[in-house]
């Protein structure tokens, strides 16, 4: 039963509150991509043991989506951020670095 | 015999007798029993029957922990199985039934099984029973299942109500012994918001019962004390009778309170379940004794010592007049102190340490009690309660020194933390060699949103067993979690021998003796049964679990998983800590399905949606249909009509003069802002930012994947706005997607979308005389010519505000008019009246679907499945091919998307007129490859159509399109075969002239 | 390896059973294998089984990183059904229930297939359709399946309620021959009998590498030391995603938390199993008299093996409304599992760009039913090259937009 605080509302949304939304930070690929890009963007997702991004939407709240990192082994919340950004910001990656040294997600780190 | 004292039993309250019966047999107890005290007050101490032999048991513990003494309970709707007598507070007139018998708890004939008991061990039906093959379910299965189960089924339904109960706090104290009220009282120093759960009915935990003082009083005043100063402090919350049954993520707990399971006659719900919260959780969950593996532990009257204590102390009950105690550790010398002083007979104490005990034993020792060192018990004699034991050398191999006549036996192999609540979210153990327990690593504590450890241990669920230590711990928990340094109350120091871990009685026990030591004794495991596990290569501690059952009966290990693990260790010949635990699970005890589910059940069971006109269709009793948490009219039969003649006449009626629909439920999407156009060019197939405004389209909505997902017609009323339509199934899906792609892929985009379905109610007026009625209703010009096909325009009609929307699912000149929700209801009458010289009737869902696939059209759930694309359907027109994108273009140009072979949509009619069925699949020449028969189409969508007076049907076939009047076959489910022409799927009016009018 | 019987039992009972052996061997691993298998669940020890029981190759290790039978084999509600919509689905899933049913005699290990049957129940007009639509293929596949009304659903299901306020009984998708099984042993079954044709399954031995020569492989790095392999069949549900990457490749997978509970046991009052998709769950009775009970997945990716809450209270608030006398009846325990889901909630039966490596993965929510009928498709798939079963599951098929979709039908995979 997580808690995710919604980065817009500043409410701590309990998972009722929230619908989960997959990976974060997909690269939409749409007409002229290769078979080997949409099949990517479409299916190939990240499933890591540990450090995760993802998006949620405070669905039965204000509405909006945004994103989280969180470790998928331990549920721990690292932040919540905007979902109006196409990579991790820098304090969360701060975040995540002072926990999980070394931590490694995609071509961000 | 078992007996009610005449002094003691500081619980009860006896100035208040009350009756119940258990078996039939009418018996008496006082207020403050619970059923397990006042069945042993009254001598029954045979009480059920084990799982697998259906050997005779009684009461073993005095707690939640019992895995022996479960009953029925009640009757009728208020009847529930497997309920424990310990757990179960007595009530006046309280019904209880013994289980797992037949035909009686006396003389059971399910106990050939305990006399063939050599013949079944762990495993064996994984080695028998297999020939020949269906005699497994015919035969075996039944009589394992019937010998199997515990308690009765319940057959009536629940006469009782439930509830949910929120609580966010600050600190959770689980348990409401010392060392819970110790360390709420320091938490609740700090202004923090505590709430603490105990269990059962009263404060203290067992500290009462074993005696002691704090700050100077006894400990039992001090509880008192301390539940009246929580009681008075705002910030606390106090409750008994609840539980907390399981940790999870993030600081969750589920609390389990029942509310009149002691009262049944009192109002209100029965269970509140609480959904808590909490920033920090003190876990004083206390600790479980265990027993000790000896042969014939299980027999009636063989207890648990602290059990067998707190029957006399708390509830003046003597299961014995001459109890034998058997020890590992000096607490049980409590007990044979507490019998002696109660006036009970201790004929021995046998103390498995060769050094034996401390100052307690010296204590029992003045008062005359036989204590032995070194021995144990070689064998309990008896059948279905105790008459003696055999005493051995514990370091020996279980020859007999003696016999000692008794009628019962107070067993304790030292005590395990309750670990449970700290284990269910990740908390890790440590073993703790000196005690002989695993109790929690206080450095691995689960760990919650922010990776910080989220839950405490206190007192004894910390491992701490002596007063002083369990108050130093208490305190030293509060201070943690309040961030405060409060002194520990003073607590005299009471020095105790160290336990010695002693897991089989005696050491060497022969393998005769080892089969009647139990381990499990609810799910009949014995100490033989871990060993041939492990034996047999079953060596994980989960194998062996799974193997042999251990531990997975209702008490899910409470008083076995420990002794099993040692078994186990000790056959391995490795450390018990390698062995490590089974994974402890929720709940702490079993929880009521019905507090579980709370109170939506019925037909509050899911929220209810209906239109401004429901109650109207109510009235004409519409036969409903569920669509999502919507129900809509199926159809309106008439009296002495059947649903199939209803729907006919209200296809005819629509058909030839007019009828009106419900059209409500349907989605309405606002999509508003500079870039709409832009944005409704994305979502849909169709180039929408061409639409002129007062203009409507039909557009469809792939998924990403390329899959149509949704339908409808898109009305522009402005530069920056649409409106859309979608199903009624869609509204909230298509609502989330546009904002998912608004919020997350194109935020840049100055859209917004509103989702305003139930703030318009939206009414079709279908048929050729439906101009006539809006005319007759006045206020705009509906003409052809002021309001053509796909057009819409704002006004009054009757004086009400109206947007007309003319469009059509059904081929009929249609005009669909949404009204301010408010004004639904007034707008249905009016139509309704202004249409009764037209004879005009509403019509249901189903009248709906056969009107538009007399024409044709598709619908999204019926020709489309997830599967389908648009140009599978024949939708190539509604596909742009200017866009340079869309949502589902790139999919669509995928290699499986643009196979010649698809599937693609046709008409069928049957040779004979006849309807075809539901779901049929046409069949191909051969099978493949897996014997499968091939497969060339599937029906979509079958209907009788009254307007054409003959089955009409839709489907998807193997170049349909290619193949007009061909025919192909359908194989029915029960073998025969239906022929099916394919033609148009445009079976009425082919040129769309009536909706054209 | 020596047979299982009652007149076994009477021997050893003699002797109090001391002279049981042991059900598998406990090895060190070998320099080299033919083959090796990861992962000693069912479908990885089904698939070592049918490599040497249909295609003779014995030297075969199977590599668990925990206990054998330790992950979904041992957590599921042991559901056993093929009325499934699609051709490929029917197939597996037809070819794993018809060899459940020889399973105890074959493996001379009683792994209780009780082929008491299983209803699909239909609870709006759009199930209806749907359920006809399986049976209309079912009948074609050669999977045994009818369509019944409301009253025989009673007739079979005694404590049923079809009369329910909000969504009554309209009829339901009827699979007498389907069941249940007894999941432990379905492992412990294929063990003992792989173990018994020479093969290793080595337990607690995590791979922690897998070793190629170009696009070759050669053999995997484990916490037992390196051992070479010809072919490497890569079994290990949510942890497939690791693996491939170690082995350089991508799985479109996901690992959700899947729970289950047990109500506490009572005597036999359900004799087949009752899935109610439209309200999310789904129910049978265990031989030891438990309801055994289960819905649908959580929402994200999650490693614990637990679930959150309310998708407990969401089912047991269904099941109530479909069988009101479990509300008197108690939760035992319950627990999670991680399953694996593909993009189409289909399983991955598949050749991999590495030469010689083979995986098996994504059978979501519905892998315990599959795993004989898995376990003969990899082994064929891994022996020859190329298994008729297994064709249409093979991993190329995302990127071609050719989805096994089961939840068109009013379905969902459990």
């Amino acid at each position: 039963m997580l808690t995710l605080q919604c980065p817009y509302c500043g409410v701590m949304a309990d998972e009722t509150e929230l619908s989960a939304g997959g990976e974060a930070h997909l690269k939409r690929f749409g007409p002229g991509s290769s078979d080997a890009e949409f099949e990517t963007y479409m299916f190939m997702r990240e499933n890591p043991k540990g450090v995760h991004f993802e998006r949620w939407r405070h669905a039965n709240g204000c509405g909006k989506w945004f994103h989280a990192a969180r470790c998928t082994t331990t549920l721990e919340v690292f932040g919540t951020y905007s979902a109006q950004v196409s990579e991790p910001p820098q304090d969360i990656k701060d975040a995540i670095t002072a926990k999980r040294p070394g931590w490694a997600w995609r071509e961000f780190a | 015999m078992s007996t009610r004292l005449t002094s003691g039993g500081r619980l009860l309250n006896k100035g208040k007798p009350l009756r119940f019966t258990f078996n039939g047999k009418n018996f008496k107890g006082y207020e403050g029993d619970t059923l397990a005290s006042a069945l042993l007050a009254n001598d029954q101490m045979l009480v059920g029957r084990s799982f697998k032999y259906h050997r005779p048991r009684g009461i073993v513990a005095s707690g939640a922990e019992e895995p022996n003494a479960l009953v029925g309970l009640g009757r009728d709707g208020r009847f529930e199985p497997n309920q424990r007598v310990t757990t179960t507070e007595l009530f006046d007139g309280l019904d209880s039934e013994s289980q797992n018998h037949w035909p009686s708890l006396e003389f059971d004939v399910g106990v050939v099984n305990n006399y063939a008991a050599r013949f079944l061990p762990a495993g064996f039906y994984y080695k028998t029973f297999m020939a020949p093959r269906a005699a497994w379910k015919h035969l075996f299965e039944p009589i394992v299942r019937q010998s199997a189960g515990l308690g009765k089924v319940p057959r009536d339904r629940d006469v009782d109500t439930y509830e949910h109960f929120y609580a966010y706090v600050d600190v959770l104290v689980v348990g409401g012994g010392v060392a819970g009220l110790q360390a709420a009282r320091v938490a609740a120093q700090s202004g923090a918001k505590v709430l603490v759960l105990e269990q059962t009915a009263h404060w203290g935990g067992r500290a009462p019962v074993d005696g002691g003082e704090v700050d100077g009083k006894p400990v039992a005043d001090w509880v008192d004390q301390t539940v009246s100063d929580l009681r008075n402090l705002p910030n606390v919350t106090l409750r008994n009778r609840c539980m907390a049954s399981g940790v999870y993520d993030h600081g969750y707990v589920l609390g389990y309170e029942r509310l009149t399971d002691h009262a049944p006659q009192a109002q209100g719900p029965r269970h509140r379940l609480w959904r808590i919260r909490a920033g920090q959780i003190i876990t004083a969950t206390g600790a479980i004794e265990r027993p000790l593996s000896f042969a014939g532990n299980d027999i009636p009257g063989v207890m648990l010592a602290g059990a067998l204590r707190d029957y006399v102390v708390n509830y003046g009950v003597s299961v014995g007049d001459r109890t034998v105690v058997v020890t590992n550790n000096d607490d049980a010398y409590r007990t044979a102190i507490a019998l002696k002083q109660a006036g009970m007979m201790v004929p021995a104490i046998l103390d498995a340490r060769p050094t034996g005990g401390g100052a307690l034993a010296e204590e029992a020792r003045a008062l005359g009690i036989r204590v032995e060192t070194g021995k144990g018990i070689a064998k309990v004699h008896g059948g279905k309660r105790v008459t003696g034991v055999s005493v051995c050398l514990q370091a020996g191999e279980g020859a007999a020194l003696e016999t000692i006549a008794c009628d019962a036996v107070a067993m304790s192999g030292g005590w395990s933390p309750v670990v449970h609540l700290w284990s269910h979210c990740g908390g890790k153990l440590i073993w703790d060699d000196a005690h002989a327990m695993f109790r929690p690593d206080p450095d691995k504590a689960p760990t919650g949103a922010d990776g910080k450890g989220f839950v405490v241990t206190a007192g004894a669920a910390s491992g701490a067993m002596q007063l002083a230590d369990v108050m130093a711990d208490a305190t030293a928990a509060g201070n943690k979690v309040a961030g405060l340094s409060t002194d520990t109350p003073a607590v005299p120091a009471t020095p105790e021998a160290a336990m010695q871990a002693v897991w089989l009685m005696p050491q060497g026990a022969n393998a005769k003796l080892k089969m009647k030591s139990w381990l499990d004794y609810q799910n009949d495991v014995k100490v033989s049964d871990v060993q041939l596990a492990a034996r047999e290569g079953y060596e994980s501690v989960e194998h062996t679990k799974r193997y042999t059952t251990l531990g997975m009966a209702t008490d899910q290990g409470k008083l076995s998983n420990i002794n099993g693990l040692a078994i186990l260790s000790d056959a391995l010949d490795q450390p018990i800590p390698q062995t490590g635990t089974t994974t402890f699970r929720p709940p702490y005890t079993p929880i009521s399905m019905g507090a579980i589910a709370g109170e939506a059940r019925g037909e509050i069971f899911q929220p209810l949606r209906r239109t401004p006109m429901h109650d109207w269709h109510d009235t004409q009793k519409a036969d409903w249909e569920p669509v999502g948490h919507w129900r809509r009219p199926f159809s309106y039969p008439r009296t002495g009509e059947s649903v199939e003649q209803s729907v006919s006449r209200e296809i005819l009626q629509v058909r030839n003069s007019v009828g009106m629909l419900d059209a409500s439920t349907l989605g309405k999407i606002i999509v508003k802002g500079p870039d709409a156009g832009k944005f409704m060019d994305l979502m849909y197939t169709n180039m929408m930012s061409t639409l002129k405004p007062g203009k409507c389209r039909y557009g469809l909505m792939c998924s990403e994947n390329g899959f149509l997902m949704d339908d409808g017609v898109v009305a522009r009323i402005d530069d920056d706005t649409f409106l859309c339509h979608t199903t009624t199934g869609g509204a909230d899906r298509i609502h989330a997607h546009m904002e998912e792609w608004l919020q997350t892929e194109w935020w840049d985009m100055q859209v917004y979308t509103a989702n305003v379905t139930e703030q318009y109610a939206q009414i079709a007026v279908v048929g050729p005389n439906a101009r006539k009625v809006l005319e007759k209703l006045g206020g705009m010009d509906v003409s052809k010519e002021a309001l053509a096909f796909m057009e819409w325009a704002d006004g009054e009609l009757a004086g009400i505000k109206v947007r007309i929307y003319r469009i059509s699912f059904s081929g009929e000149l249609s005009y669909e008019i949404a009204v301010d929700a408010g004004h639904g209801q007034a707008l249905w009458d009016k139509i309704a009246a202004a249409g009764a010289e037209f004879n005009i009737m509403p019509y249901g869902t189903e009248a709906l679907h056969v009107l538009r696939a007399e024409k044709g059209f598709i619908m999204i759930g019926d020709e489309t499945d997830g599967t389908v694309i648009p140009q599978d359907l024949g939708l190539n027109w509604a596909i742009s091919k200017k866009k340079e994108d869309f949502i589902g273009k790139r999919g669509q140009q995928r290699s499986h998307m643009t196979d010649p072979n698809r599937w693609k949509l046709v008409g069928l009619e049957t040779l004979d007129g006849s309807v075809l069925p539901d779901g049929a699949y046409a069949s191909a020449a051969g099978s493949n490859e897996n014997g499968q028969r091939n497969m060339q189409g599937r029906v979509t969508s079958t209907y009788y159509s009254p307007t054409l007076g003959k089955g009409i049907a839709m489907g998807l076939v193997l170049n349909g399109p290619d193949r007009m009047g061909e025919v192909i076959e359908f194989p029915k489910t029960d073998g025969t075969i239906i022929k099916a022409r394919i033609c148009d799927p445009v079976f009425y009016d082919k040129d769309g002239e009536k909706q054209n009018v | 390896m020596r047979r299982y019987s009652a007149f076994a039992i009477a021997r050893e009972a003699a002797r109090y059973h001391t002279g049981w052996e042991r059900a598998w061997a406990s090895p060190e691993p070998k320099k080299k294998y033919d083959v090796i298998i990861v992962g000693a669940g069912g479908h990885g020890l089904a698939t070592a089984y049918y490599l040497g029981k249909n295609f003779g190759i014995t030297n075969v290790a199977v590599l668990e990183k925990g206990w054998l039978g330790g992950g979904n084999t041992g957590r599921n509600t042991t559901i056993i059904r093929s009325n499934y919509l699609q051709d490929p689905s029917a197939a597996i899933y037809e070819k794993a229930r018809s060899l459940y049913e020889t399973m105890s005699q074959d493996l001379n290990y009683n792994v209780m297939f009780s082929p008491r049957g299983v209803i699909m129940l239909a609870q709006t007009h759009h199930e209806v359709r749907g359920y006809l639509r399986t049976a209309h293929a079912n009948a074609l596949q050669g999977v045994e399946t009818q369509f019944i009304g409301p009253e025989k659903v009673k007739e079979l299901v005694p404590i049923i309620n079809i009369d329910g306020p909000r969504y009554p009984v309209l009829g339901g998708l009827w699979q007498p021959r389907g069941g249940t099984a007894r999941h432990d042993a379905v492992a412990w079954g294929y063990a003992r009998a792989c173990s018994a044709m020479g093969m290793d399954i080595i337990q607690k031995c995590e791979v922690t590498g897998v070793r190629r020569d170009g696009d070759k492989v050669v053999g995997v790095d484990t916490t037992k030391g390196a051992i070479d392999c010809d072919k490497l069949g890569i079994v290990v549900a949510g942890h497939s995603g690791v693996m491939a990457e170690m082995s350089g490749f991508r799985l479109p997978i996901e690992s959700l938390a899947l729970q289950a509970l047990v109500s506490e046991p009572i005597k036999p009052c359900m004799d087949v199993v009752v899935m109610a998709n439209t309200v999310h769950g789904y129910m049978s009775q265990s031989d030891k008299g438990e309801m055994v009970i289960g819905g649908g997945t959580d929402g994200f990716n999650n490693y614990t093996q637990r679930g959150s809450f309310h998708h407990v209270e969401e089912t047991v608030r269904a099941l109530i409304e479909t069988f009101p006398m479990i509300s008197r009846l108690k939760m035992l325990r319950q627990w999670g599992g991680i399953v694996d889901m593909t993009g189409d909630r289909s399983p991955i039966i598949s050749k991999t760009p590495v030469d010689g490596i083979f995986v098996n993965c994504g059978w979501g929510t519905g892998g315990f039913k599959a795993i004989p009928g898995s376990g003969w498709a990899m082994a064929e798939l891994m022996a020859k090259g190329y298994s008729p079963l297994a064709n249409e599951f093979g991993m190329n098929r995302f990127a071609e937009g050719r989805f096994i979709d089961e939840s068109v039908a009013a379905g969902v995979a459990h």
